[in-house]
């Protein structure tokens, strides 16, 4: 299949491996901020070519798992209530919130459906006016021009009776919040493409610059990641700091120029909550006040929700790279994708499911 | 030090309500299927862990089985509930090595259901019997409020006839037999998730729905000596080689690489980020042959058939994929279905 076969050949893939083995000195710690490529990486077995040398962290890149757990809350209230169609990605559907996930919600009577697109959602809510429909609005950068133009067409067609309930948050932020902390260790940044896609990558160059980190901006297949890997790299062997393109084929330094200005017509930049790391300045997206009136939050009244997250789950030392998954006593014992402790075990992008799901020893997979 | 909290977010180990995951072909329904239904009604014949069961009557070894069908919606591209309905059950009795003969066929009907659409799927039943060279020898018909059923659910149970000497069964299974299966895998799922509501794209996936007694006809005729046979439905093809793997005990080893997928199903997989591997099939099934016998049996079944991999006796009850790139990872049972992913 084009754009896919030619990005998982094994033999260009090995000779990327042998190039990147030839070219490192000494020990380097990189993290790749985003779930597909967490899974790309333990599916196709990417971090098993890379030399010892060079240690590869899965940072906060999964839209699930950051998700704060007061928010899946708030999605069960509303969900809950009478006259409510409550709309929602597949993934986010089984992650538990203080009491159930929204499966649970929907077996015992709440009207939950699996859309695949918000503007599905602003479609069921045109053909059910006598509904409130409300869209879970997560994700990074990715989905929010999407989640924008949903509420853009409400507004524009005059549909009251649909609203979102925002958890969109930021990148670059949650880059910042892992490279400012104290003893961090990584040292070079594989970029999201899809992120990049939208966004551009301008927003990178000042924290290349302030912390003396390379980025490289990385695709999704198996070549596309040994490239980013060796690229970055490149660049701490040659003492470089710089934003590089590896995923040329999608990303313009520029980005998206229509969708940035949908998503800075509906979004304003607020600070967000994120699960296993706590709130971020200047983290997330949420509704301008010209939108407000499409915010499930403040609609259904459920802005003041809190809720306090499990002793147990190390999701956030996982999220900031601290800790690998099977570095969690509870791993693959009290903790599996049946019997989640956190929303890295829950959402099929998450590092903790990854590597349950590929990466389990042998004699340990038994279910 | 954390303290306790009452919004743990530990969940729901044991689900207090049924969920669509319980069905879904994946670790929950096996839990429900081990926990509540098996030590109820255990004995020797249901322990076997196969598609039905195999019945001994003075010498004659009969195949019984039984499944029902919700699918939604009830006409989708490649096939209907109807069609389903026959092929689900005798492919179930083909898994056992046996010559399906007779079906029975209960409808559960909602009230407001157009008598179009009943014809429709009748016509289409007795179109897949015909093809299938099974009759329909009894049945059933129940009616429920509107609201309370989703238009139209089917049952069949099924009768089928073993006419050779050979055990066809997860435990006959063993160490160097070869891996094969019929096809090309995942247009079931694909066909019907591109047809559901909410998930519109556009699509010319059409289900793989069909008989499979013939295949295995051939391959028993050409004197090949089966081990196991699993039809690859929900779940897809990790779920029925999990399966298998748990009940023989040995470690199956398959190569992603050989696994043929339309690129169509492959670009719609991509798209949602779904693994082929866990998607239904309606029409697919693998089988395990002595590897001396391969090239045999992938004749007899016909055009389409690939060998996928090899069992192994170096982990036990395990499934290990080759990814395209050469690195060997596990393949596990999913808890319920597949979840399309955020971005």
């Amino acid at each position: 299949m084009r754009y896919i076969d030619e990005y998982r050949d094994a033999a260009a893939v090995h000779k990327y491996a042998a190039l990147l083995a030839k070219l490192v000195t000494r020990p380097w710690t990189l993290m790749e901020v985003c779930g597909g490529q967490t899974h790309a990486i333990l599916r196709f077995g990417i971090d098993e070519l890379l030399p010892p040398q060079v240690t590869l962290l899965h940072g906060p890149g999964c839209p699930v798992c950051v998700t704060p757990l007061e928010l899946i809350d708030k999605a069960l209230a509303i969900a809950a209530q009478p006259n409510v169609i409550f709309t929602s990605f597949g993934d986010m559907l089984r992650v538990p919130g203080s009491h159930g996930d929204l499966l649970s919600c929907k077996a015992r009577g709440a009207d939950v459906r699996m859309v695949y697109s918000p503007l599905d959602a602003l479609k069921l809510a045109q053909a059910n006016p006598e509904k409130q429909v409300v869209f879970f609005a997560v994700g990074f950068e990715t989905t929010a021009p999407a989640n924008a133009m949903a509420v853009y067409q409400a507004a524009q067609l005059g549909v009251t009776n649909f609203s979102i309930l925002v958890s969109h948050v930021l990148v670059p932020p949650a880059i910042e919040a892992i490279l400012s902390a104290e003893g961090n260790r990584v040292q070079a940044f594989l970029a999201a493409g899809h992120v990049c896609a939208v966004m551009g990558y301008t927003e990178y160059e000042p924290l290349a610059q302030k912390y003396r980190v390379p980025f490289v901006v990385t695709g999704f297949e198996p070549l596309d990641i040994i490239q980013g890997v060796y690229m970055a790299v490149k660049q701490l062997e040659e003492g470089r700091a710089e934003v590089e393109n590896q995923y040329a084929r999608a990303v313009t330094r520029e980005g998206n120029l229509r969708a940035i200005e949908l998503i800075r017509e509906v979004f304003e930049v607020v600070p967000r909550k994120w699960r296993g790391i706590g709130e971020i300045p200047a983290s997330g997206l949420g509704l301008r006040s010209a939108y407000a009136a499409f915010d499930a939050e403040e609609r259904f009244g459920v802005a003041s929700y809190t809720a306090q997250e499990s002793g147990e789950c190390i999701s956030g030392l996982i999220l900031q790279g601290a800790k690998k998954p099977y570095q969690c006593a509870a791993f693959g014992t009290r903790c599996t994708p049946e019997h989640p402790l956190g929303a890295t075990m829950v959402s099929s992008e998450g590092a903790c499911a990854a590597y349950y799901r590929y990466r389990l020893p042998l004699e340990q997979a038994d279910s | 030090m954390s303290e306790f909290t009452f919004s743990c977010p530990i969940p729901i180990s044991d689900y207090p309500q049924v969920l669509l995951a319980h069905g879904g072909g994946g670790k929950l329904m096996h839990q429900l299927l081990d926990k509540l239904i098996a030590p109820t009604f255990a004995n020797p014949l249901s322990a076997e862990g196969h598609d039905g069961a195999i019945l001994s009557f003075n010498g004659t070894r009969l195949a019984f089985t039984t499944d029902s069908f919700v699918v939604k919606p009830l006409f989708f591209p490649g096939g209907d509930i109807g069609a389903l309905a026959v092929n689900g059950t005798v492919n179930d009795l083909a898994m056992c090595g046996a010559r399906p003969r007779y079906l029975s066929l209960s409808f559960i009907l909602e009230e407001g259901l157009p008598m179009e659409t009943l014809w429709r799927a009748i016509q289409s039943i007795h179109a897949a019997a015909q093809a299938a060279d099974v009759q329909i020898v009894t049945g059933d018909t129940k009616v429920v409020d509107r609201g309370k059923g989703d238009g139209m659910f089917i049952n069949t149970a099924g009768i089928g006839v073993v006419e050779h000497d050979l055990i066809i069964a997860p435990s006959k299974v063993r160490e160097g037999d070869a891996i094969l299966i019929n096809g090309d895998i995942g247009r079931h799922g694909m066909a019907i998730m591109a047809a559901r509501e909410g998930l519109t794209f556009e699509s010319a996936i059409e289900s793989d729905c069909a008989p499979l007694w013939a295949p295995i006809a051939r391959l028993i005729e050409a004197g090949v000596e089966v081990h196991c046979l699993r039809d690859m439905t929900r779940g897809g093809m990790a779920s029925s080689l999990v399966e298998i793997a748990k009940a023989c005990g040995l470690h199956l080893h398959i190569d992603e690489r050989r696994i043929p997928i339309r690129d169509d199903v492959r670009a719609a997989c991509e798209i949602l980020g779904l693994d082929p591997l866990y998607v239904a099939n309606e029409g697919r099934f693998v089988a395990f042959v002595p590897q001396a016998q391969a090239e045999r049996a992938l004749a007899a079944i016909g055009a389409g058939a690939v060998q996928i991999g090899a069992v192994r006796a170096d982990a036990k009850g395990k499934v290990t994929a080759q990814s395209s790139i050469g690195i060997s990872r596990i393949v596990d049972m999913l808890s319920g279905e597949q979840l399309p992913r955020i971005c």
